[in-house]
This record gives C-alpha cells, sequence and structure tokens, in this order.
C-alpha cells in the first residue's frame, strides 16, 4: 500500500509535465507508461484498502499477502520497463502472481480448472510475445526499446507478422475475442479484490502493450486499423451476449470487461486507420476515446467486482437467481453498484459516456470522410458499439433488478448486512469519480493529446478538433442542468405529495393477493427472449419446468475453437508420448539428430 | 454559441406544453375509425391534472427508486427535448449531439426498466425483459440511421442535420427510406401497434403498460407526461425528414411545426386502427426488417456519394 502511494508520486508529476524520467536501468516513464501506471496504482490502492475489511475471517491469508503486491509490482514493472528482456520477465512474474492469487482458493476443483486454464492461456500468450521480442532483437541487436523504435521502417511481411504476433499476444491478456476464454473462468475464481485488480488494471496491460508495440512498428498499414476494428466488434458484441446469458455475478462481469476491451480496440482501430490515411481527427479521437475508457473502465469495473465482492462476501453466494432486495440491505453497495452500471452502459452524465462519445464521433466523421472498407468499417463499429449498449442496458438492468431489487430469492441471504467501513470507502470513491469524470472530463483531456503526440509526433492539432472538444463543455453544462432538473423534480414532488395520503400496498399481481418471493422474474427467463432469438449463434441449453426456468450457454470460441484445438493436440501428444520408451539409446538418437539438424541449418542460413 | 431568449422560450414552452395535446389527435383518430365520438381532445390533460391531484400507493417491496425513476425519466426527455430543432434552432447545438439524445433516451429507459424491476412482479419483470431486448433492437437500426444521416448532410449535429441550406431534399430516395425506418422507431420506442398495444388490458401481453402497473398518483402522472414527450420527440424528428425547419426562427414555424405534428399523429392513429398488435416473438424480425430498410438507405446514400 505504502508502495502504491510512493508509485503515485512520480507518475503524477509525468502526467503534469515535468518531462519524461530516465535512469541508468533500463526502465523509463514517459506519458504513456504514467497514465497506466496511475490507474495501476490508484485502483491496487484502493483494492488493498477494500481487502483490508473483506480477508477478515477469510483463510488464504498467506497467498493473499504474498502475492497481491507481487502482482502490483510486477504490474508497474510491465508499464515502466524499457527493454524487452526486463518487460518479458516482468510479463511473467505478473502472470504467476496472478495464477496464485486466482488459484488462492484452491480447495474447489473449479478454482483449480480455472487456474489451469488462466495459466495455459497467459503462456500461450507469452509465446507470442517472447516470438515478437526476439525477432525485434535479432533485427535491432540489442533488446532495449529505444533500439527498436530506431529499427523503423521493417518490410511489410515482417511487420505484419510482428503485429499479428502482438495482436494475439497482448489480445490474450486483453481479452480480445476469440482469446477471451480465460476471463470468465479466472475472474470468478480469483477472491473479489483480486478480480477488480486484474479486470480494471491487468488486462489494461495487454492495451499498453498494443500501444507501446506499435511504437516499434512504424507508420501501420490501412489493413491493422481494419483488423483491430474487426475484432473490437466481435469482442463488444459478442462480450455483452455472453454476458446477458451468464447466471453467476462475477462471470457475468468478466464477459463484460470482453465486451469493454472491443470498445477500446474499436477506438485503437479508428486511431490507426487515422494515422495510416493522414488524418489527425480520427487518430485523435480514436486514441483519447480508447485510452479515457481505459481509465473509466478501470474505474467502473473495479467498482463493480468489489461490489459484486461485498455481495458474495455477505451472502456466499454468486449465483445471481438467488438473491435479491439487497438495495435495503446494503444501500451503500447497492447504489454504488447502480452508479457503476449506468456509467459501464455509457449513459449520462457518467464517464463511460464521455468515452464512448469520442470513438462515437470519431467513427461518425469517419464515416463520413472515408469510403469504400473503411467507411463500411466505421459504420459497422458504431452499430456494434450501439446494438452492444443496447445490450449493456438490458444486462445491467437484470443484474442490478434481480441482485439489488424486488424481495430475497432464497430466504439464507434474508439477514444481510452492509459490509464494513474498510470495504465501502474505496466503492464511495470509485463512484465519485465516476460521476466527477463525467462532469468534467476536460481535466483529463490534455494529458490524453499529449500522449496522442507522443505515439506519433508528427500529429497536428487542427481546428476542428477543438471544436470537438468544445464540444466537451456544452455536455458539461447540460449534464448539471440534468442533474438539477432531477433534483429540483425530486423536491417538487416531496412537496405534492406532503398533504396526500400515502399508503403501502403489496405489489399489484393482477390481483392475486398472495405474491411468494419464487413468482418473481428471474435472470434467466430476463434474458430468454435475446437467447432464443441469437439461439443460432448462442446454442443454449435451456432447461424448463412448469415452476422452473433456466438457460446455459457454453462459449463460442470455447466451444467450437479451442476445444477441437486442444483435442488435437492431446491426440499428438499422446502419440509423441507412446514413442517414449525411456530407454537412453532412444535419447542419445534424439539428441544427435537435433545436432545434426541444427548444423544443416548453420550451414544452410548461416546464421 | 449564439442566445436568443425568445426562440428559447418558446421552445421550452412548447417542449413542456403541448405533447400531451397530440395524444388526444391520436385518440380522436382511432375514435373517428371505428365510428366512435371519443374523448375530448385535452383529455390527456384531465388525466394528468386528476392524477397529479391524488395520492400515492407504493408496493412495500419498493425501494426509493421507485421513486426517483420517474423524475429522472422526465428530466432526461425534457433535456433531450432541448438538444432537437422543433421551430428553428435547437437550444442547445453541438457536434455530436446526436449521441447524447440516443444516451439520454437510453438512460429513461435505465431507469424505467429498474423501476419495474423494484417491485418484483413478475408480470412487471416480464414487460421490463421485453422492453430491454426490444430497445436494443431498436437502438441498433436508430444509430444505423443517425449514421446515413450524418453521411448524408455531412453534419454531426442535429440541429444542421434537420436543417438543411440549399436543396430542399423531399424527393430523394434515401429520406425516404429513412422516414420508414424512423417512423418504425418511433413506433417501436414509444409502444405504439403493431409492437404494443396502450389500450391493452391484458398484462400478459403489454410491454410499456405492464412496466409501471405499479405507479400511481402523480408518479404515474410524471410516466404518462414523459410518455407524451417522447412521442412529441419522436414525431417532430421524424416528420423533420420529410419536412425540415426554416434555418432563422420565425413565428410561422410554430404553426408549420404543429401542422406536421398534428399530421403525423394522424397517420399513427390510422396506423393504429388499420393494425392488429404483432405477436411478441415477431417483434425483433420487424425490427431486424426495419434495420435492414436502413442498411438499404446507407447503400443508396454511399453510391449516391461514390458517383
Amino acid at each position: 500500500m505504502v508502495g502504491s502511494v510512493t508509485g503515485l508520486i512520480p507518475a503524477v508529476f509525468v502526467l503534469a509535465g515535468k518531462g519524461p524520467l530516465s535512469s541508468s536501468l533500463p526502465i523509463g516513464l514517459d506519458l504513456l507508461s504514467a497514465f497506466f501506471l496511475i490507474a495501476i496504482l490508484f485502483v491496487s490502492l484502493l483494492t488493498a484498502l477494500y481487502s483490508w475489511g473483506y480477508l477478515k475471517g477469510e483463510p488464504h491469508m498467506t497467498v493473499y499477502c504474498t502475492f497481491f503486491p507481487l502482482l502490483v509490482g510486477a504490474m508497474e514493472a510491465v508499464v515502466v520497463a524499457r527493454d524487452g528482456f526486463l518487460f518479458l520477465i516482468c510479463w511473467e512474474v505478473m502472470s504467476l502472481a496472478s495464477f496464485f492469487l486466482v488459484t488462492a482458493e484452491h480447495e474447489t476443483p473449479k478454482v483449480r480448472h480455472a487456474g489451469w486454464i488462466y495459466l495455459i492461456a497467459t503462456h500461450l500468450a507469452t509465446a507470442f510475445l517472447m516470438a515478437f521480442f526476439v525477432i525485434l532483437f535479432k533485427k535491432a541487436g540489442s533488446f532495449a526499446f529505444d533500439d527498436f523504435v530506431r529499427l523503423s521502417p521493417l518490410s511489410a511481411s515482417l511487420s505484419g507478422i510482428l503485429f499479428l504476433a502482438a495482436l494475439i499476444g497482448f489480445g490474450t491478456k486483453a481479452g480480445i475475442f476469440p482469446f477471451h476464454v480465460w476471463l470468465p473462468h479466472a475472474h470468478p475464481a480469483a477472491p473479489s479484490p483480486i478480480s477488480a485488480l486484474m479486470s480494471g488494471v491487468m488486462i489494461k496491460t495487454g492495451i499498453y502493450g498494443i500501444l507501446r508495440a506499435f511504437t516499434f512498428l512504424g507508420p501501420p498499414p490501412l489493413w491493422w486499423g481494419e483488423t483491430l476494428i474487426v475484432a473490437g466488434i466481435f469482442s463488444a458484441v459478442l462480450g455483452v451476449l455472453y454476458a446477458l446469458m451468464q447466471h453467476d455475478l462475477k462471470r457475468l462481469l468478466a464477459y463484460h470487461s470482453v465486451e469493454n476491451i472491443g470498445i477500446i480496440v474499436i477506438g485503437i482501430g479508428l486511431g490507426f486507420i487515422g494515422r495510416t490515411l493522414h488524418n489527425p481527427i480520427l487518430q485523435l479521437l480514436g486514441f483519447t476515446g480508447a485510452l479515457f475508457h481505459v481509465w473509466n473502465h478501470a474505474i467502473f469495473k473495479g467498482l463493480l467486482f468489489l461490489g459484486a465482492g461485498s455481495v458474495v462476501h455477505a451472502t456466499h453466494t454468486r449465483a445471481i437467481d438467488r438473491l435479491g432486495g439487497l438495495l435495503k440491505k446494503m444501500p451503500v453497495t447497492g447504489t454504488t453498484f447502480l452508479i457503476a452500471s449506468a456509467a459501464i452502459c455509457g449513459l449520462p452524465p457518467l464517464n463511460g459516456f464521455i468515452s464512448e462519445w469520442l470513438i462515437y464521433v470519431g467513427l461518425f466523421r469517419a464515416s463520413q470522410s472515408l469510403s469504400q472498407l473503411p467507411l463500411f468499417l466505421s459504420v459497422a463499429g458504431v452499430v456494434g458499439i450501439a446494438f452492444a449498449g443496447g445490450l449493456a442496458i438490458a444486462c445491467f438492468t437484470k443484474v442490478f433488478g434481480v441482485v439489488f431489487l424486488g424481495e430475497p430469492r432464497d430466504p439464507t441471504i434474508d439477514g444481510v448486512k452492509e459490509s464494513s467501513l474498510s470495504m465501502r470507502v474505496p466503492m464511495g470513491i470509485l463512484a465519485l469519480l465516476c460521476i466527477g469524470l463525467g462532469l468534467y472530463p476536460q481535466f483529463v483531456l490534455p494529458v490524453l493529446i499529449s500522449i496522442c503526440q507522443q505515439l506519433d509526433p508528427s500529429l497536428l492539432l487542427t481546428s476542428a478538433l477543438n471544436e470537438t472538444f468544445s464540444s466537451l463543455s456544452t455536455i458539461s453544462i447540460i449534464f448539471v442542468m440534468l442533474l438539477i432538473l432531477i433534483a429540483s423534480l425530486l423536491i417538487f414532488c416531496r412537496f405534492q405529495l406532503k398533504s396526500k395520503i400515502i399508503r403501502k400496498a403489496l405489489t399489484w399481481d393482477c390481483g392475486y393477493a398472495l405474491p411468494s418471493s419464487r413468482m418473481q422474474y428471474t435472470a434467466a427467463s430476463f434474458g430468454e427472449p435475446i437467447g432464443t432469438f441469437f439461439r443460432v449463434l448462442l446454442k443454449p441449453i435451456t432447461s424448463s419446468r412448469a415452476d422452473h426456468f433456466e438457460e446455459h450457454v457454453v462459449d463460442l470460441s470455447e466451444r467450437s475453437f479451442f476445444a477441437p484445438l486442444f483435442q488435437r493436440a492431446n491426440r499428438f501428444l499422446t502419440f509423441v508420448r507412446r514413442q517414449q520408451r525411456n530407454r537412453i539409446q532412444d535419447y542419445l538418437m534424439y539428441i544427435f539428430m537435433t545436432l545434426v539438424i541444427l548444423l544443416l541449418w548453420e550451414v544452410w542460413f548461416g546464421i | 454559441m449564439e442566445f436568443s431568449a425568445l426562440p428559447f422560450i418558446i421552445h421550452i414552452f412548447i417542449l413542456a406544453i403541448t405533447p400531451p395535446f397530440f395524444l388526444g389527435i391520436i385518440a380522436k383518430t382511432k375514435a373517428f375509425f371505428a365510428g366512435r365520438k371519443g374523448p375530448p381532445l385535452l383529455q390527456v390533460y384531465y388525466d394528468l391534472i386528476k392524477l397529479f391531484r391524488k395520492g400515492a400507493v407504493y408496493s412495500k417491496t419498493a425501494s426509493p427508486l421507485l421513486k426517483v425513476a420517474p423524475v429522472i425519466i422526465v428530466a432526461t426527455t425534457f433535456v433531450a427535448g432541448l438538444l432537437l430543432p422543433i421551430t428553428g434552432k435547437a437550444p442547445f447545438h453541438f457536434e455530436g449531439d446526436l449521441i447524447l439524445f440516443a444516451y439520454l433516451l437510453a438512460l429513461a429507459r435505465f431507469a424505467i426498466i429498474l423501476a419495474a424491476l423494484d417491485v418484483g412482479s413478475s408480470f412487471e419483470g416480464m414487460g421490463a425483459s421485453r422492453e430491454a431486448t426490444f430497445g436494443a433492437f431498436s437502438e441498433l437500426a436508430f444509430f444505423l440511421g443517425l449514421v446515413v444521416l450524418a453521411v448524408t448532410t455531412n453534419a454531426l449535429s442535429l440541429n444542421a442535420i434537420f436543417q438543411w441550406e440549399s436543396v430542399h431534399p423531399t424527393l430523394k430516395p434515401v429520406f425516404l427510406l429513412l422516414f420508414f425506418s424512423f417512423f418504425l422507431i418511433l413506433l417501436t420506442e414509444n409502444s405504439r401497434i403493431p409492437i404494443d398495444d396502450p389500450n391493452t388490458h391484458l398484462e400478459l401481453t403489454m410491454i410499456h403498460e405492464v412496466m409501471v402497473l405499479d405507479y400511481s398518483g402523480p408518479d404515474l402522472g410524471l410516466i404518462l407526461y414523459s410518455a407524451s414527450m417522447k412521442l412529441f420527440l419522436f414525431m417532430a424528428l421524424t416528420t423533420s425528414l420529410l419536412w425540415p425547419q426554416p434555418m432563422e426562427w420565425e413565428w410561422i414555424s410554430i404553426g408549420t411545426l404543429f401542422l406536421k405534428i398534428a399530421g403525423m399523429a394522424v397517420a399513427i392513429g390510422i396506423v393504429e386502427s388499420a393494425n392488429a398488435r404483432l405477436r411478441l416473438i415477431k417483434i425483433p424480425q420487424f425490427l431486424i426488417a426495419n434495420f435492414v430498410v436502413t442498411v438499404f438507405a446507407l447503400l443508396v446514400t454511399v453510391f449516391n456519394k461514390g458517383t
């Protein structure tokens, strides 16, 4: 915790314009690093505070206390590393520390399974990153980032391969579709503050990696931006569709991370297209929107996971359909969760709206000024984000409505109490930030613009840009007006009702006088129309009786991409294992053959 | 942003006072086709006054959210109305305000769905689920419509989109397609036939009405009022596609506004008289068909641009 505070100070300094820091170690702190560093440290600080209350009476303290600071430290190191080798080591430490945290509650087989999936996913990603850095090392002759930057321009095919390696490697960590499979397993398994940390900031190191890696690769060709936008649209829409079908509170939130990463990636893709076509406005709107969404997502997703943690801590269940009526029992958790839900849906007047607005305006402008494929992609981007937004509203009204409103669906949660102060304070701070950044985004904008200039020094600021950003001040005015209007109408209604008779009665159930809490609509029923409409894609498994309805889905990419892939791999490896008879002669032959092949290679290619 | 007081005040006045009147026109039209005399034109005002005079009954299950939601809905709809040009320039206009307009209406939807879930009734849950589903689909078509408008007029503000400078676009095929698409969105968003029947009395088949079953008194009044305002906004938006506002504010534009929205209300009345409500399972297909119409409009725009 103390480390987080001391770490925040230099990061704030750099953002305040004191210029990049550098030292003899292969680390450095420029604007891009500082931007991510602040998000990491801030969320870590609040989760550390939250864990204080959360961990009381929980086992696994030792694992938690060892690996939590290690994870935070490794994330910091990843964003400040200025050397490929150091970066990879820190990346691996980060992955392993989070693996141990995910498996903290290792008694349940489900958690071990989740940890296993996470471990495989993250190492596959690291393999691609290793390839990425080794190829760059080959070309540059050193691991230093500065040498990588000096490399450009690389040949088109080489930079294309590097782009794909970076996209898969970092995209797996970030959770871009179809590499997101580990997220919905690992997030529910981990203790809630860790989920908040992982979903809020750790997956953002993937985004950082993508942005950092692309500074090495020189000017991007058009298809990079297009690929990113397509990947982003798929992540956004499919992420939220799967989220809608979940019944596990934290698994649902994990799928929403996929959605939001999708939105960020759409923004980055737009930025790249703008850069390729020398359209500074698109570049700025895309990158600022994406970067701002990185912060915003860290704030509201962190808050949502902490809120989910409070719910799980109090009720000992993550099944949405067993909860209900918690708003009256846990008012602070409920209210902050509501604010975060509205923010993640991109609703005004909160921070999520501002970043989505920036990306929207960028895409609208792109569809006005571009032609052919980029035009259609930007229209698809608008429609994709809009549809994802509409489904996110469905999803979060479902979560909030079923968990916090109505009556408890399970008698065991009647005696639930609000969580402790050290858990409420971080949630309160994050909720205030959601509102604050929504009402006054101008505070962050100059920083975002200078980061964009750092990413592309040739970027020019045009007057059209000022026009767009001055719109933000009008938006602030409108938001304040909206809040004042709501407040004054509320006071007016209070007065209006003062002299009137107010009664309490049972909920109207068409004349039926004895409604029970089991008659309420459940999350499964709520999502059913959408599940039915997309049944071709989602393949929901429903089980319904007269008094009971359930619906489950299995992930598309898990079902039809990774499962067959690993089955094949398993078959092949079983074959390999059968050849292994533990005879020393065999091993000697393998060693000999390897040496011969290496020798031939040496002769052939003259490495 | 230049600011002149009189159009601003008149804009607010029209937005706040007139919307319930047009519900009366729809009811009259439907009564005419059914061969009835129908309620008086100002019936909705009488209803509102009666509701505001009453006390309220709240469900025992409900949280304070139930009381806050109607206020949020009215406020967001009203603020959205300030972004839409109805008689001249909109009071607030800036680059990208069309996105804010759509999202303010989304916030209203968010609030009403939560309010429906707040009382824990299975009927209201059903309505909420339908509203959420159909809302997502209509948002799809709505945003695509907005993109097509933005591409066609090369503007990013509702104000500029709905005020063409030189050419009168009425007979362009894009606008006819868009008009059709926005009209269907209007019917969906405002729970009119064939999506939803505002006069139905069977809870199982309702969408919007079932969500507000547990409201009474002034809260119900606020919801009714905001629904009329939302309908008014959509009617103004849709009619502007075929009959745009003048660039500068004039007294006469108030008259033309009333004329075109009354015409729209009659059209809605005719559609409602001539059609039956769709089966609920057909509604997403209806909305996707609408989306396809908008895609056509997009193609037309793009090819026009190319040549």
